[in-house]
C-alpha cells in the first residue's frame, strides 16, 4: 500500500509537469493552428539557458532562472513565431509540421555542439529531502512540483476566463474573424499565446530537469508525451490537457512497477492510438466535427 | 519536341546511373546503392503524402518490417525472390491497417498516430529478441544469387538494386497515371469533392497507405542484403523523419521528387563532412529556410522557373478556359 501511494504521488508529480507542457501545446494550437513538434526541445532548452547563466556568466541561481525565463520567452516565444511560424503557416499544416520537426533537430544539435553532449547536473530549486507520508517515502521536491504546476494551471485558467485579455484570447481561438470585427487585436492575442507557451515550457524545464539531468536529448520523449496528454485529455480544453498529463504520469509509473518495464514506453502510444480511434475529441473535449 | 524530350532525358538518367559507379571505390558504390533504396522508400511515402495528402511518419518502420522478414526468410535458406514478395505483401497489409486511423483523423493527429506506430515497431524489434535478435540485430544474411548473375560484389549489387528501382519506378509511374492515381490526387485536393464525384475515399485512403508501405517494405528487402546486418536502431523515428525530409526537399507530389530528395539527403552529409558535427545543424536550418521560401521543394523551384521562362501554350479553343485558374 505504501508503495502504491508512493508510485501514485510521484506519478502525479511528473504528470503535472507533462500537463504544463501539454497546456502550452493546446494554447498555440488554438491560437495559430500550429502543432509544435519541437515542444519537447522547448522544454529541454531553458535548462541550458539557466546553466549558461550559472556556469558561464556566474550569476546566482535565482538570477539565472530569471535569465533563462526571459531568454526562453524571447527565443521560444517571439523568435519562434516570427521566424518559423509566420513565414511557413501560409503553405499549410504539413509544411509547418515538418518545419517544427526540423526546428527540434536544430535546437537539439545546437545544444549538443555549443554546450556539450554530456548530461549535466541541474541545481534543484527545492530541498530533495525525503519525507514520510503514511509509510510512503516521498521527496518534498515531488510535492512542490505538483503544487506549483497545478497552481500555475489554475492561475492560467483564471486568467483566460476572468480577465479581459484572457477572454480576448479565447475569442481569437474560437474565431479570429469575428474577434477581429469585435475589436480584438488578434495578432497580439496570438503572440500572447506563443509567449505563454514559452513561459510554460521554461517552467516545466526548471521543474523537471533536476529530476533527470540536463541533456540535449531530453526533449525526444517529452514532446511526444505532451502531445499524447493533450490528445487524451481533449485538444481544445485546458483542463483536458491537465487531466491527460496527470493520467499519463500515473499510468507510466504503474506499468513500469506492476506490468512491464520493457514495454513501458509503449503504453502511452497504445493509449494514444486507442483514444484517437475511439474518441478523437479526447476524454474531456468537445467534438469539432469533420466533414467527409 | 517536348514529346521526345522526356524519354530522352529518362534514358540519359538511366545511362548516367549505370555509369556512375564505374571505377569508384566500394564506399562510393555503397552510398549510391543506399541512394537507390532510399529513393524507393521515399517514392512510397511520396505516393501517400505527395499524391494522396496523408502524412505518415512511419515509413522507416515498414523498411524495418520488410528488412526483418527478408532477413529471417533468407537466413532460413529461402531465396530473395521469394522472401521479397512476402515482405512486400506483409507491408501492404500492415499498411492497410495503419490507414484505418487516417479515416478518422487528419493532419497532425495522423502524424502522431504514425509516429506512435513507428516507435511501437521499434520497441517490438528491440524487446522480442527470440525472433529479432533484440538490440544485437541479425547478421550474415546472404546476397541473392541468380545463377548467371551473382550480387555478392558491391558493383553487381548496385546494378541489381538499380534494376529493382527502375522496375519499382515504372510501376509507380503506372499507378500515378491510372484512375487510382487521379483518385489519390482528388483526395488530396478536396476529399469532399472527390467523394461527391464517386471516388470511394475510404478505399483510396487505405490504398494510398498500403501501396506506400509496400514500397517501404521493398526498400527494406533491399537493405537486408546490402548491409547484411540489421538492428532496430537503423529503423528508428529519425529515419522516418529522414525519409519524410527526402520527399519534402525533393518536392512532394512530383514524380522525380523522391530521387532528388534522396540524393540531397544521402549525398549532402558527404559534402558537408568538412563541417563535422555541424552537419545536422546546417541541414535542419536549410530545411526551415526552404519551407519558408520554396514550399514545393527543389523540383518545385525548377517548375516555377520553367513556368516563368517557358509559359505553357494553351490551345486556341481552350485559351479562355486556361486563364481561369
Amino acid at each position: 500500500m505504501s508503495q502504491f501511494l508512493q508510485i501514485m504521488l510521484s506519478g502525479l508529480a511528473t504528470g503535472s509537469i507533462y500537463a504544463l507542457v501539454a497546456v502550452g501545446f493546446t494554447l498555440i494550437w488554438q491560437a495559430a493552428e500550429t502543432v509544435n513538434f519541437a515542444q519537447g526541445e522547448f522544454v529541454m532548452l531553458p535548462a541550458f539557458f539557466v546553466l549558461i547563466g550559472l556556469n558561464v556568466l556566474g550569476y546566482p541561481l535565482w538570477i539565472s532562472l530569471l535569465f533563462g525565463l526571459v531568454l526562453s520567452i524571447v527565443v521560444l516565444g517571439v523568435m519562434f513565431k516570427k521566424l518559423v511560424v509566420e513565414p511557413i503557416l501560409p503553405s499549410g499544416g504539413i509544411s509547418l509540421i515538418i518545419a517544427t520537426i526540423a526546428l527540434g533537430t536544430f535546437l537539439k544539435e545546437s545544444v549538443k555542439e555549443f554546450y556539450g553532449a554530456e548530461a549535466e547536473p541541474f541545481p534543484p530549486m527545492f530541498p530533495t529531502d525525503p519525507i514520510n507520508v503514511f509509510g510512503a517515502v516521498i521527496s518534498l521536491q515531488d510535492i512542490l512540483n505538483l503544487v506549483i504546476s497545478l497552481g500555475v494551471v489554475v492561475l492560467l485558467t483564471l486568467f483566460l476566463n476572468r480577465t479581459r485579455t484572457g477572454r480576448c484570447m479565447q475569442a481569437t481561438a474560437q474565431s479570429p474573424e469575428v474577434a477581429e470585427i469585435l475589436g480584438v487585436n488578434v495578432k497580439r492575442m496570438i503572440l500572447y499565446a506563443f509567449l505563454i507557451n514559452a513561459a510554460l515550457a521554461a517552467l516545466a524545464s526548471f521543474l523537471i530537469t533536476p529530476v533527470y539531468l540536463a541533456k540535449f536529448s531530453n526533449g525526444e520523449t517529452l514532446g511526444l508525451i505532451a502531445f499524447i496528454a493533450a490528445i487524451v485529455g481533449g485538444f481544445n480544453q485546458i483542463r483536458g490537457a491537465l487531466a491527460g498529463g496527470l493520467l499519463i504520469g500515473v499510468l507510466d509509473n504503474l506499468t513500469a512497477t506492476y506490468v512491464t518495464a520493457e514495454y513501458r514506453a509503449a503504453l502511452p502510444l497504445i493509449l494514444l492510438i486507442v483514444i484517437i480511434l475511439l474518441r478523437p475529441q479526447g476524454l474531456f473535449g468537445t467534438s469539432e466535427g469533420r466533414s467527409v | 519536341m517536348s514529346f521526345w524530350l522526356r524519354p530522352l532525358f529518362l534514358a540519359a538518367m538511366i545511362v548516367l546511373a549505370c555509369l556512375a559507379p564505374l571505377g569508384q571505390g566500394n564506399y562510393i558504390i555503397y552510398i549510391l546503392t543506399s541512394w537507390l533504396l532510399f529513393s524507393v522508400a521515399a517514392m512510397g511515402l511520396n505516393l501517400t503524402l505527395g499524391y494522396a495528402g496523408q502524412i505518415s511518419l512511419a515509413q522507416a518502420s515498414f523498411m524495418a518490417i520488410g528488412a526483418y522478414i527478408t532477413a529471417l526468410l533468407t537466413l532460413a535458406g529461402w531465396h530473395w525472390l521469394i522472401a521479397m514478395p512476402l515482405s512486400l505483401l506483409a507491408c501492404f497489409f500492415i499498411g492497410l491497417l495503419l490507414g484505418y486511423p487516417a479515416l478518422r483523423v487528419q493532419g497532425h493527429f495522423l502524424a502522431f498516430v504514425t509516429l506512435a506506430f513507428n516507435t511501437l515497431v521499434f520497441l517490438v524489434l528491440r524487446n522480442e529478441d527470440w525472433l529479432t535478435g533484440g538490440s544485437y540485430g541479425l547478421v550474415g544474411m546472404p546476397r541473392p544469387d541468380f545463377g548467371i548473375f551473382n550480387t555478392a560484389k558491391q558493383l553487381q549489387f548496385y546494378y541489381f538494386a538499380l534494376a529493382v528501382t527502375v522496375v519499382a519506378a515504372l510501376v509507380m509511374w503506372g499507378i500515378v497515371r491510372s484512375p487510382w492515381g487521379r483518385a489519390f490526387r482528388a483526395l488530396r485536393e478536396n476529399p469532399m469533392r472527390a467523394e461527391s464525384l464517386g471516388v470511394d475515399t475510404r478505399r483510396i485512403t487505405l490504398l494510398a497507405f498500403a501501396i506506400g508501405s509496400a514500397y517501404g517494405g521493398l526498400a527494406g528487402a533491399l537493405v537486408t542484403p546490402l548491409v547484411q546486418f540489421i538492428e532496430p536502431g537503423s529503423f528508428g523515428l529519425v529515419h522516418s523523419l529522414r525519409i519524410l525530409l527526402m520527399v519534402v526537399v525533393g518536392g512532394a507530389g512530383f514524380f522525380f521528387g523522391p530521387f532528388v530528395g534522396a540524393a540531397v539527403v544521402i549525398l549532402l552529409p558527404e559534402f558537408l563532412r568538412f563541417t563535422e558535427g555541424y552537419y545536422l545543424l546546417i541541414y535542419s536550418a536549410l530545411v526551415i529556410v526552404m519551407l519558408a521560401f520554396a514550399p514545393n521543394g527543389l523540383i518545385g523551384i525548377g517548375a516555377r522557373l520553367r513556368a516563368r521562362f517557358l509559359p505553357l501554350q494553351a490551345r486556341g479553343d481552350l485559351a479562355q478556359g486556361s486563364r481561369l485558374k
